[in-house]
């Protein structure tokens, strides 16, 4: 069965979504991220979706569902990289991803997760979703 | 309407052809609702002969003006009302053109069939019933030409009223001016993201100060475009937010959520800046200087 690809950056996780997601597919994107959070204790994962010109209600809730339980293994969520009209898309169907911390390209989801990962370290406490 | 009636008018006006033009045009020049900044007299001499002309060929096969043969006067009166319309001729300005028709052809009417009352009555209703039918016509497309000109100006409107503008490295700003409705919110909203795209902006700037009331749906649809952009990675201020609206806001319970939001576009460039880590300081005074 084919596999969305995980890649580990230091204490970071960076998964780029590159094919037509389908909900098997996705299911097991989320069993895999999951593991490998626990397995490198990482501290931030980044998903971009910018290949990705179709996300349906099951793939925006799953990005959701990811944010929420990896926000429970201690990890930070950004979502880099969605196109214009996915969001609109996934705001007409009433998923805007409360949880999930979003950023225009990679480079900024980087920059993102460093500035919340310095915020944890200084003990600011993390940010509420 | 009888045989005799549909044989008179159409022999009626080709003898008295000349008479009842020459009154017509007179009537229409001298009459209130006469546009002479727009129309001159020679044009409503020429139009007015025209649709004699062309009713009187028409009439010689009937009054029912469904008929094919009634179909040249109809594209005259479409053309004429369509023309009218868009020089901004009134409802009322434009019926009268056929309208007035009735006096002098009534008075024709009159004199010819002076001594044959039954003949009399049926003539003139058999023209009045035609006017009229003509009138209508001519008010029908009157309006669908006004529609059209307001539809062409509602597309036009909607190209021109949603700018995005760059205002430094990062920030981008829609200025919205009149009502928002849901298509204008879509287009407001896919613009606003494809520039989002394209200059890769972090914060972007809706400023309401044009928009004249905020109701629970506009404020939906504002609250859907920061939600669609906020998922771009782009965090979004709404500015210019008169005190009445504020008030209307609260009044009607709308929850903003997290929303920033700022009175002036000014206020909400400056919390841009300072959140790209810039500052405005001003000049030191030149030494010397006044």
């Amino acid at each position: 069965m084919e596999r969305i690809p995980i890649l580990k950056m230091g204490p970071y996780l960076l998964v780029t979504i590159q094919v037509d997601m389908h909900d098997r597919l996705a299911m097991a994107l989320q069993d895999d991220l999951m593991e490998q959070i626990r397995r490198h204790k990482a501290e931030g994962v980044l998903i971009d979706i910018s290949a990705l010109d179709l996300v349906d209600s099951f793939i925006g809730r799953m990005l959701g569902n990811i944010a929420a339980m990896a926000r429970i293994l201690d990890a930070d969520t950004v979502v880099t990289g969605m196109r214009p009209a996915v969001a609109i898309t996934l705001v007409e169907l009433g998923l805007s991803l409360t949880g999930v911390r979003t950023a225009l390209n990679v480079e900024r989801g980087m920059e993102l997760l460093e500035s919340a990962r310095e915020e944890r370290e200084t003990g600011h406490g993390r940010r509420q979703g | 309407m009888t045989e005799a009636a549909k044989s008179t008018l159409p022999s009626l006006i080709s003898r008295h052809e000349k008479e009842i033009l020459d009154d017509w045009v007179k009537l229409q020049v001298s009459s209130d609702s006469y546009r002479s900044d727009l129309v001159s007299e020679r044009d409503v001499r020429n139009e007015s002969q025209r649709f004699l002309e062309a009713t009187r060929t028409a009439m010689a096969v009937g009054v029912d003006i469904r008929a094919a043969e009634w179909t040249p006067v109809k594209e005259l009166l479409t053309e004429l009302s369509q023309s009218r319309a868009r020089q901004g001729f009134s409802p009322t300005e434009t019926a009268t053109f056929v309208l007035s028709l009735k006096q002098p052809l009534f008075a024709r009417i009159r004199t010819d069939l002076v001594k044959d009352p039954a003949a009399l009555a049926d003539a003139t209703w058999a023209a009045t019933t035609l006017l009229d039918k003509l009138g209508l016509l001519t008010m029908e497309v009157y309006q669908k030409g006004r529609e059209s000109v307001i539809q062409r100006q509602q597309e036009e409107l909607l190209e021109l009223s949603t700018p995005v503008v760059r205002l430094w490295d990062n920030v981008v700003a829609v200025p919205l001016i009149g009502t928002l409705d849901s298509a204008r919110t879509q287009v407001v909203m896919e613009s606003l993201l494809q520039e989002i795209v394209n200059l890769g902006a972090s914060i972007a700037i809706i400023d309401i100060t044009g928009v004249p009331t905020v109701d629970t749906l506009v404020a939906q649809h504002l609250l859907k475009a920061v939600a669609a952009a906020r998922l771009m990675g782009a965090d979004c201020i709404i500015s210019g937010i008169r005190p009445q609206i504020a008030q209307t806001i609260v009044h009607l319970g709308v929850d903003l959520g997290d929303v920033v939001t700022k009175a002036t576009l000014a206020d909400a460039f400056a919390l841009a800046l300072k959140r790209n880590g810039l500052t405005v300081s001003k000049l030191a005074p030149a030494s010397g200087g006044a």
